[in-house]
């Protein structure tokens, strides 16, 4: 039986991931902020699959903590799926460095802070998998939201990173990348159907992600020609557009 | 409720009224209590299966993210669940298990607050009456905040007042209630078809002892076939009257309308052909069957979106009952102006209630009919019409399907409605759970 830890358990999609590998008979740790709120998934997650469930308290921006949190835990997972994110308020991050730093912390130093105490144990038993959940928004710095994308940016060539290091240990590091996802993340902000996952979508290319070892996954696949169109226009033009 | 977030416009099964609103889906209990304290008023929605306006308002709080099993017994047959959960997910997890809903509506595509907020009733309710009748306790988030569990024996009143009370009492937050034991998930069936109204409420009577009844009528026919009627009995099918077949059948696959059909699709020549081609289907005037449970109770549950045919300017289901006493002469009455008028659906289903407790439900000992017709510029004139002779013979409608009853109306069929109204005022000074209904209808 594996043993899968979500962190940033909170999320919709987090919630979608532990509910796919919960039927799969894994056992789940729940790991967020005020984690709590989470008791009735691990009741019907319980109830439904016969599993055992815990929720850990787990603050990601609290980067001084993850590595007593990683050694506390009794049995260490199998699969670990980084799902937290921060997309904060851009305009006033720009002016307010509080806002700023937090957007950074979270999506980045959060992210590599808890993933370095993941992977030192993973290398050590020369098994396990990581998950990273980054975004196209890390693809490239656009003005409507280049300091979340910088974070994001930046955890991807950790990802990418880590998965070249791990490899000749036996362990796989998956980059997924969704685009829009109709969640509360967005909630309010309207985004084109085509381009808008469900997080169950997003569960759901997780897992597949996981049981074929894939490297780096757009959810939706138009996201990847998307996202290698605006790659590739040159920086000249490109400095010019409204993104 | 927040105010940030644009207007989305919604409206429920019927397409009738359409209204702007705010929609949050929280995911987290606390986000409820949140929004009482801080936000807006609101009135909490689930599948949004009801015909009008009673989970609409300006602020609108989604269940269906609150959609979790908190505790099964499987001996005892008692499930708890949170109450954005559907009826239909209940089923899929409890049927492997032996199990079934003590009472179902219609269609399984309904949230177990909705069935508590309507006390929603089925084909079983000379039996077994009304959901409420079913619920162990269930936990009531209360205008002012406060989480109250209750009961038919503890907090009573406002147990009574919920159970049938369309979420104006409070949050429903979760429900435990007791499940019927089933040998398998297919029903035996048997279908009696009736020249003429008489014939048909005789029929009721004298299968009073079958679980389950419910007739289709056809309202349109005058003269001699009046009433023409085909009732439907059933039962669980015990494991050995499965013989070929899984004992728990699988869910059954859907079928869709794309989109709405223009108005001039249904008429009174479409209807009455259609209504003669479902009198004829059975040739014997008795037949039995063993179906799977989907196709006796959901049959229109396997055509998605079917509330599209009615078009885009929607329908009204009118749904009323009239007591036992006099119940023959009313019921009498009142189809033969439907059937005057000429506007009558193929949706038309009466069933006999058995006796019900509760202060606000709908359901009462005696007749309920049902029937759908498409809106037009004359409908709501005749139905007020048709609510006089409804209170005349001491009867009321259904609140899950009204969207245009006059609050004199409510207010003088319902026999606690005064008591209703106090109650909602002395325990939501602030108005805070409020929907178009109870605008409406005057009870905030």
């Amino acid at each position: 039986m594996k043993n899968i830890l979500i962190l940033g358990a909170t999320s919709e999609v987090a919630i979608a991931v532990a509910d796919l590998w919960a039927a799969r008979s894994c056992n789940i740790m729940l790991a967020a902020r005020n984690v709590n709120r989470l008791e009735p998934v691990k009741k019907d997650l319980t109830i439904r699959n016969g599993i055992s469930v815990s929720l850990l308290e787990f603050d990601a921006e609290k980067t001084e903590s993850h590595q007593g949190f990683y050694n506390q835990l009794q049995v260490k997972p199998d699969v670990v799926v980084c799902v937290f994110g921060y997309l904060g308020d851009h305009d006033l991050a720009l002016s307010d460095w509080q806002e700023c730093a937090r957007i950074l912390t979270i999506n980045y130093l959060g992210a590599v802070s808890i993933l370095n105490a993941v992977a030192t144990d993973f290398e050590k038993n020369k098994r396990g998998v990581i998950v990273g959940v980054s975004s196209v928004a890390g693809d490239r710095g656009r003005q409507s939201n280049y300091l979340y994308g910088s974070a994001k940016s930046g955890f991807t060539a950790y990802l990418s990173g880590l998965r070249n290091r791990l490899f000749k240990s036996g362990i796989h590091v998956v980059t997924i990348k969704p685009g829009f996802i109709n969640t509360r993340m967005l909630a309010g902000l309207s985004t084109p159907a085509m381009l808008t996952a469900q997080p169950k979508q997003v569960a759901a290319k997780i897992l597949k992600a996981v049981n074929k070892k894939k490297n780096v996954v757009y959810v939706l696949p138009v996201w990847r020609w998307i996202m290698l169109i605006i790659k590739n226009i040159p920086e000249a033009i490109f400095k010019r557009l409204k993104l | 409720m927040t105010k940030n977030l644009a207007g989305t416009s919604i409206t429920n099964w019927n397409n009738y009224p359409r209204k702007e609103a705010v929609i949050e889906s929280p995911l987290f209990e606390e986000d409820l209590t949140r929004f009482l304290i801080e936000g807006e008023p609101f009135i909490m929605r689930g599948n949004g299966r009801c015909y009008g306006d009673a989970s609409l308002y300006s602020g609108v709080v989604s269940s269906l993210k609150l959609n979790r099993i908190l505790q099964f017994d499987e001996n005892a047959g008692v499930i708890r669940c949170q109450t954005g959960m559907l009826l239909s997910q209940v089923i899929d997890f409890i049927l492997p298990k032996g199990w079934f809903l003590p009472v179902t509506p219609g269609t399984k595509f309904i949230t177990v607050g909705g069935a508590v907020a309507s006390d929603v009733h089925g084909k079983n309710h000379h039996k077994d009456g009304s959901f409420s009748n079913h619920i162990v306790s269930m936990r009531v988030l209360t205008p002012q905040g406060k989480i109250v569990v209750c009961s038919a024996h503890e907090n009573s009143e406002l147990f009574w007042f919920t159970c049938g009370g369309m979420g104006l009492t409070g949050i429903i937050l979760d429900v435990s209630f007791s499940l019927k034991k089933v040998e398998s998930g297919f029903i035996t069936g048997k279908q009696i078809k009736a020249r003429e109204l008489n014939e048909i409420l005789d029929l009721f009577d004298q299968f009073k002892a079958y679980t389950y009844s419910v007739a289709w009528i056809d309202c349109l026919k005058k003269g001699n076939s009046f009433g023409r009627s085909i009732l439907m009995l059933g039962e669980h099918a015990r494991k050995d009257e499965i013989k070929t077949r899984k004992i728990y059948p699988n869910t059954s696959g859907t079928l869709s309308v794309p989109f709405n059909f223009p108005s001039f699709v249904l008429n009174g020549y479409s209807l009455k052909a259609f209504n003669a081609l479902y009198y004829a289907k059975n040739l014997k005037r008795s037949v039995q069957t063993l179906t799977p449970y989907e196709k006796f109770f959901y049959p229109l549950d396997s055509i998605l979106n079917w509330n599209r045919i009615y078009g885009v300017n929607g329908f009204v289901q009118y749904q009323f009952v009239v007591p036992q006493k006099n119940g023959r002469e009313g019921i009498n009455t009142i189809l033969k102006r439907i059937s005057e008028q000429g506007w009558g659906s193929f949706l038309a289903v009466l069933k006999q209630f058995g006796s019900q407790e509760g202060l606000i439900s709908f359901n009462t000992e005696g007749y309920t009919l049902a029937l759908d017709i498409p809106i037009n510029a004359k409908l709501f004139s005749f139905l007020d019409e048709l609510d006089k002779i409804v209170k005349e013979y001491g009867g009321r409608i259904y609140l899950t399907k009204d969207a245009r009853m006059k609050p004199e109306i409510f207010h003088q069929t319902y026999p606690h409605a005064e008591d209703f109204t106090k109650f909602l005022a002395a325990t939501d000074p602030d108005k805070k759970l409020v929907s178009y209904l109870a605008k409406r209808l005057e009870l905030k």
